[in-house]
């Protein structure tokens, strides 16, 4: 689990993150999203330890990054995949890792072989590597320690529709096993399709966090209930269309209607409220034409 | 009997077996030394900077044996010849494996790798003067040969007036351009500028203080005790005295000391990017 609470970070004048605060849970793949520029990186370096916060603290699994002892075999990292000496070759950079991590030069080929770089690629210095390779090899720098947390920038940028595809199998698989995934990205789609929580960034700040369920769900009602399975069927019976959700069911109808058939069909509700879900596309496209104004404007000034 | 089955909350999963959280122990020092000894091989630019040691003892030594005379088979003079090239490669070998890191922005994962950057730096540091008395040994063994190569050849004996002693000032000196080509590495973090930094450093710097020191007689006084070039590069070939070893640690509080600190201090806080 990574808990991020109360994290700022200035730049000079420039607040790059503005009290952030957020949990990436233990078994669920959290997607960190945001226009470029809105502080998903920064929010990823101060938990690594790279870079230090001006206020606020990021821990996992209850201690700071600089105080685990071998990090690598705690927290596979990828920050940035082209941040690697162009001059090494691929299997050397695992190598190296290995190395450091202390443990058996074999987990490197095994490690090739799992992200799909081939052993003569492996053989190639990086600077030869298109960005979806050196994306692969990145994500063998995190997963050669077997970590329990992953944490990962941006990790489909250069990925090929296949390659984004095992992304998202390899980290649904990652959570399924008892995995923390952590991965920024600047698209919704992206996120989307693999996240189970979703948090929110624009300009530093969080605008939205919650499950994808919740913050997805476009209209209609959000019902949380034990019974679910009671609440579904008296819905049913009443012809309404409802929708799996977590711990809960979104139903194509008003609050009131749900709540008064729950109240006959004698389920208990632990929560009931609209959905308003169709806010999280528009809010994200909001945030990105903010930016993108904004860069728009810059760009004018300097013409 | 009844049981109500509530659906488990959704945020907290039972943990299946993989993945668990546990404890790591701390990396020892002894592998961070042999995975930074590693990397100063490891490219093409490394193992070619490591190669030319060799390389250029033999090109240094070769040109005595061709171009000279008899009289200039000596092992001082041919330890005098391999001592050139030394003084430039060992010293951009020094730069290179501290501010590949962030030239080639490899920090990230080695410091990701090991958040504590003291114990990485300490770790190439320790490796800086390995490679320099390794370098040296090979260097001052390739001159050895080519000094009995040449007596052979003009069927002499060999002269080997150079002392232990001598050799070891001559390693020693190698080993502080080093150490001064580490420390701007840490100060500058860029291979390009730190490498032209230790030029300017080694071939005008230290010569702009000899020449203070011949025109303005204040200067000539206080020389010895502030210019640290000129302290490093007379161990290279002069009989040493005390008095030496005390102009050359004065002088080195200035131009090595003092700098190694503020260049850690920049580097343990210096953003990779």
């Amino acid at each position: 689990m990574i808990t991020v609470e109360s994290l700022t970070k200035h730049y000079g004048g420039f607040t790059a993150v503005d009290d952030v605060s957020f949990t990436a849970a233990t078994g669920r793949v959290t997607g960190f999203l945001g226009p470029n520029g809105a502080g998903k990186s920064t929010t990823m370096r101060v938990m690594v330890g790279l870079t230090r916060p001006t206020h606020g603290s990021v821990t996992i699994g209850g201690e700071r990054y600089g105080d685990l002892g071998n990090p690598g075999l705690e927290v596979g990292v990828l920050l940035d995949a082209s941040a690697q000496h162009a001059g090494r070759t691929g299997r050397e950079i695992l190598t190296v890792a290995a190395r450091t991590m202390g443990l058996p030069v074999s987990r490197v080929p095994e490690t090739l072989a799992r992200v799909g770089l081939t052993e003569s690629e492996a053989g190639r210095r990086v600077r030869h590597y298109s960005l979806g390779m050196r994306q692969r090899l990145g994500i063998a720098t995190a997963l050669i320690g077997d970590p329990h947390v992953l944490i990962l920038d941006e990790p489909a940028n250069g990925l090929d529709p296949a390659g984004i595809r095992w992304m998202r199998d390899l980290l649904r698989g990652f959570a399924d096993d008892g995995g923390t995934v952590l991965l920024s990205s600047h698209l919704l789609h992206e996120i989307e399709v693999v996240a189970d929580d979703l948090v929110v960034i624009g300009q530093g700040r969080i605008v939205a966090q919650g499950t994808k369920a919740d913050l997805l769900a476009s209209t209609g009602t959000l019902v949380r209930t034990p019974s679910v399975a009671d609440l579904a069927r008296a819905l049913h019976e009443h012809h309404i269309v409802t929708h799996p959700t977590d711990g809960g069911l979104r139903a194509e109808t008003e609050p009131g209607v749900v709540g008064q058939l729950a109240l006959h069909a004698g389920v208990p509700l632990t929560e009931l409220r609209a959905a308003e879900g169709a806010g999280l596309e528009e809010m994200f496209l909001q945030l990105t034409a903010d930016t993108a104004r904004e860069t728009d404007a810059h760009e004018g000034a300097a013409a | 009997m009844t049981t109500t089955t509530l659906p488990r909350p959704a945020t907290e999963p039972v943990t299946p077996a993989r993945h668990r959280p546990r404890t790591t122990r701390p990396i020892p020092f002894g592998r961070l030394v042999r995975v930074e000894l590693r990397k100063m091989f490891d490219t093409r630019s490394g193992f070619w900077l490591m190669a030319s040691v060799a390389v250029t003892a033999v090109l240094a030594s070769g040109a005595v044996l061709m171009f000279g005379s008899e009289a200039d088979v000596t092992y001082a003079n041919l330890s005098a010849a391999i001592g050139v090239p030394m003084a430039i490669i060992l010293p951009v070998i020094a730069i290179l494996s501290v501010t590949s890191e962030w030239s080639q922005r490899s920090g990230l994962t080695t410091f990701t790798l090991v958040p504590h950057r003291g114990r990485v730096l300490l770790a190439k540091a320790v490796n800086t003067v390995h490679v320099g008395v390794a370098a040296m040994v090979v260097a001052l063994t390739i001159g050895a040969g080519t000094n009995l190569l040449g007596a052979a050849a003009y069927g002499i004996d060999p002269v080997w007036e150079t002392s232990l002693t001598d050799l070891s000032h001559i390693v020693l000196a190698n080993v502080l351009g080093m150490a001064f080509g580490f420390m701007l590495g840490l100060v500058i973090r860029s291979s390009p500028a730190a490498i032209v930094g230790y030029f300017v450093y080694s071939f005008v710097i230290g010569n702009l203080l000899v020449l203070l020191a011949t025109s303005q007689e204040w200067f000539a006084d206080i020389n010895r005790w502030v210019n640290f070039q000129y302290n490093q590069t007379y161990f290279f070939d002069q009989q040493i005295v005390a008095k030496d070893w005390a102009y050359l640690g004065v002088s080195s509080l200035l131009w090595l000391v003092l700098p190694l600190v503020i260049g850690a201090w920049a580097a343990m806080r210096a953003e990779v990017k």
